[in-house]
């Protein structure tokens, strides 16, 4: 036997037996979902299970039972004792001493770093900066806790598609509050949010093209910390995704000019929860203008917006006339590979124009337009060349078979003749 | 006045290499007029095609680089950039596959007509020979573009190679340049197809063209029986050379026909990540034998069916060879009949198998 087999053999046994290894010691850790005490033996004897109870929740499947949140000792079989204060039962807590009852094993980074080494533990510090923290801690009850949100005893991480933190499901979570209007109009709030947002270009991103990555109300409005957000924030709240137009933006001479009239960044033009999808319009001074809300005609905005609008609808219709010709280029079987090239470009320009109205500065608006207006007429003319050159070979190829074909008669004349 | 300077040049030409065999072919080669005349016009344009191949080849070297990294923009700066650069890859793609199509025509018109047998054996085996390195051409020249589909097309041909008992690893190594198909695959199939391809060819060609000439044109069985009075001939010159070239220039129609309006697509670059494109084909004159490797069961016996199919292929192919050498049977008119057969079965199960290919 060779060097190379035996050590082939040697590396085989080695892998049979890690693997064997781990299979024992798999099996000999508890599972939770088998998990026993006389908790759960009583109160599924007495079916009085709590409402919602699922063994698919974390900390069931994490081997925690009803004694570690609800304390009382859980291998005593007398009820009287098990459940007794000298066995540290706590029960079931008041609405108002929620967030520390779950806080006393989530505000602990060392028990908490046992599950996740990079877990956070402020909820509860962030939950009492929130409104609805700051309104439990002044006995309103009305407020959402945790358990409104995470459920008491189905609770599921937030990566799983079931939980009811999952991405695509917060907005139905916020909602079963603040869709509610009786209770919303205690507060003078409105209960049209979610509806709103779900015909947003965000809603519709999230909730019908099911794209986790748009964000959903936690993503604008903090998790545990949720609170509106307020004049000075709202634009580091988009600017958080969008951060070209926050920094131009806020570099921009409106930033302050906005502040100073109390007027909320990127809500002004785009809305809050309805937000949509832009169009170059909204820089017109026509009927879909959010430039004349303010400025009027004859005034320096009036006439900005429309140039602006000018040069992008320009350049817009330029892009789209290119893509139409490339594509018949393409069809002709003509090379349109330096087209797409420009196309490419052209389409960045218009995005980077688009993007630039936030600087409210036209002569950076115009160097981008332009320079898009530019490549379109590069790829135009490049476009006009192929075209020409494909009439241009048809041409070629007519004269070059008349000229065969009167040869290839001269020549079977001449063959007829011989 | 112009005769006299010709004359002059053909006698200067003369008194130092004697020009009259040439003269002798002219003034007296004749060739037989008949029912199947037709078919002596195969090899021609054949021939025509070929020389396209080489002037279009030669065109097409001066600015293709072989190379992962540049084949595939060589040629596409050809077809985008280059003046006429479309024209002459579009030429030498479709002279290509009708140079195939028509030596197979050729081939299988010299079957039937019995010209392959005495005293015209070695003119077929030297023919067999081209046919098999014009599928050398074509198998080695669909890679150098180094697109998608024929990155893929030449990974799946190489890899039947390594189903050879014995040294199939080997070839495919060899014909790989290594495990895989990668740029060192490219670089030896552009030195096959431009240089160790071409130099056998010609060489084989010349003595084909040199069987060809020296024996003169295949007579028919019934052409032969026939009075001499009843033989009807025309002279090689310049009949038969004048007909020739009027059906190279209806070829040539056809050819540019087939450029223009059907360009040869470049198709989108190789990449040995990307995973394999649906669609993937071989040429269509492998296309027989690639869906009959398809259709074999994985195992034949104890032998893998790969195996076998390439096996039977060989020998077919070794029969095919030595048709003329072989006597089925000692009565000239039952040996023609198998012979017939075989050609037939052969001709029906190639066209029935790359029409399946297509479907």
């Amino acid at each position: 036997m060779d060097k190379k087999n035996l050590l082939n053999i040697c590396s085989f046994i080695f892998l049979f037996s890690a693997i064997s290894l781990f299979a024992v010691t798999s099996n000999d850790a508890p599972k939770s979902s088998t998990y026993e005490d006389e908790c759960i033996n009583c109160h599924i004897e007495n079916d009085i299970m709590p409402e919602h109870f699922s063994k698919s929740d974390i900390h069931w499947q994490n081997g925690l039972s009803c004694a570690g949140c609800h304390g009382g000792n859980p291998n005593e079989t007398d009820e009287e004792k098990a459940m007794s204060i000298s066995n540290g039962y706590v029960g079931v807590p008041d609405k108002k001493e929620i967030p520390q009852f779950c806080g006393k094993c989530h505000s602990d980074l060392e028990e908490m770093q046992l599950f996740q080494p990079r877990i956070p533990t402020d909820q509860v510090s962030q939950y009492y900066v929130s409104t609805h923290g700051k309104q439990l801690k002044l006995g309103n009850m009305d407020v959402a806790t945790c358990t409104d949100c995470h459920t008491t005893h189905d609770i599921l991480p937030a990566s799983d598609t079931r939980s009811t933190t999952y991405a695509i499901n917060i907005p139905n979570t916020c909602d079963n509050c603040h869709g509610n209007s009786e209770l919303m109009s205690k507060y003078n709030l409105e209960s049209i949010q979610v509806a709103e947002y779900s015909k947003s270009v965000h809603g519709i991103a999230l909730l019908e093209k099911l794209d986790v990555g748009a964000p959903a109300c936690n993503d604008c409005h903090g998790n545990h910390g949720a609170s509106p957000p307020g004049v000075i924030s709202i634009s580091h709240v988009c600017g958080s995704c969008h951060v070209n137009n926050m920094n131009y933006f806020n570099n921009s001479t409106k930033a302050v000019e906005f502040s100073d009239m109390d007027i909320k960044g990127c809500e002004q033009c785009h809305g809050k929860h309805l937000i949509h999808k832009t169009n170059d319009e909204m820089i017109s001074v026509g009927e879909a203008s959010t430039c004349t809300e303010c400025h009027s005609e004859g005034d320096d905005g009036y006439i900005a917006a429309e140039l602006i609008y000018g040069k992008l609808k320009k350049l817009s219709s330029l892009y789209d006339s290119t893509k139409v010709v490339s594509e018949k280029v393409n069809i002709m079987g003509m090379n349109n590979i330096e087209i797409e090239y420009s196309l490419k470009n052209i389409r960045q320009n218009l995005i980077q124009s688009r993007t630039l109205i936030h600087t409210f500065d036209t002569s950076q608006v115009f160097e981008k337009t332009n320079e898009g207006i530019l490549a379109s007429y590069g790829a135009l003319k490049l476009a006009d060349n192929e075209i020409a050159e494909y009439f241009n070979r048809r041409l070629g190829y007519g004269v070059a078979i008349f000229i065969l074909i009167l040869l290839a008669a001269t020549l079977y004349w001449k063959i007829r003749s011989l | 006045m112009k005769n006299k300077k010709i004359e002059k040049v053909e006698n200067w030409l003369d008194e130092r290499y004697d020009l009259s065999p040439i003269r002798n072919l002219i003034q007296h080669k004749k060739v037989p007029v008949h029912g199947h005349s037709i078919w002596y016009y195969m090899g021609g344009i054949s021939l025509f095609l070929f020389m396209i191949q080489v002037f279009t080849g030669l065109l097409l070297l001066m600015y293709y680089i072989p190379g992962e990294d540049s084949a595939y923009e060589s040629v596409q700066f050809i077809i985008t950039k280059v003046d006429f650069g479309w024209l002459i890859r579009n030429l030498h793609s479709w002279s290509a596959n009708l140079m195939v199509f028509f030596i197979f025509i050729h081939m299988f018109s010299v079957f039937f007509t019995n010209s392959f047998r005495k005293p015209r054996e070695l003119t077929w085996v030297t023919g067999f020979f081209l046919l098999l390195l014009a599928m050398g051409f074509g198998f080695s020249g669909y890679l150098l573009p180094w697109n998608e589909l024929a990155f893929f097309a030449t990974k799946v041909g190489t890899d039947i190679v390594a189903v050879v008992p014995f040294i199939g690893d080997s070839l495919k190594v060899i014909l790989r340049g290594g495990e895989d198909v990668t740029g060192a695959t490219l670089s030896r199939f552009f030195g096959l197809h431009v240089a160790f391809l071409p130099a056998i060819f010609t060489t084989l060609l010349v003595i084909h063209l040199f069987f060809v000439q020296r024996q003169g044109m295949s007579e028919p069985e019934e052409f032969e029986k026939l009075t001499e009075d009843q033989k009807k001939y025309i002279p090689f010159f310049p009949n038969f050379v004048l007909q020739d070239a009027l059906l190279w220039i209806i070829v040539l129609i056809v050819l540019l026909s087939l450029t223009l309006f059907f360009p040869w697509e470049l198709g989108l670059k190789a990449d040995a990540l990307a995973s394999a494109p649906i669609g993937i084909k071989p040429e269509w004159y492998f296309m027989f034998m690639f869906e009959t490797l398809k259709l074999l069961p994985a195992n034949i016996w104890f032998i893998e069916g790969e195996a076998v199919g390439i096996f039977a292929f060989t020998i077919a192919g070794l029969i095919w060879m030595l048709i003329p050498f072989i006597n089925f049977s000692k009565k000239k008119d039952l040996n023609n009949k198998i012979v017939r057969w075989i050609g037939i079965f052969s001709l029906l199960y190639m066209i029935a198998f790359t029409i399946k290919g297509y479907l």
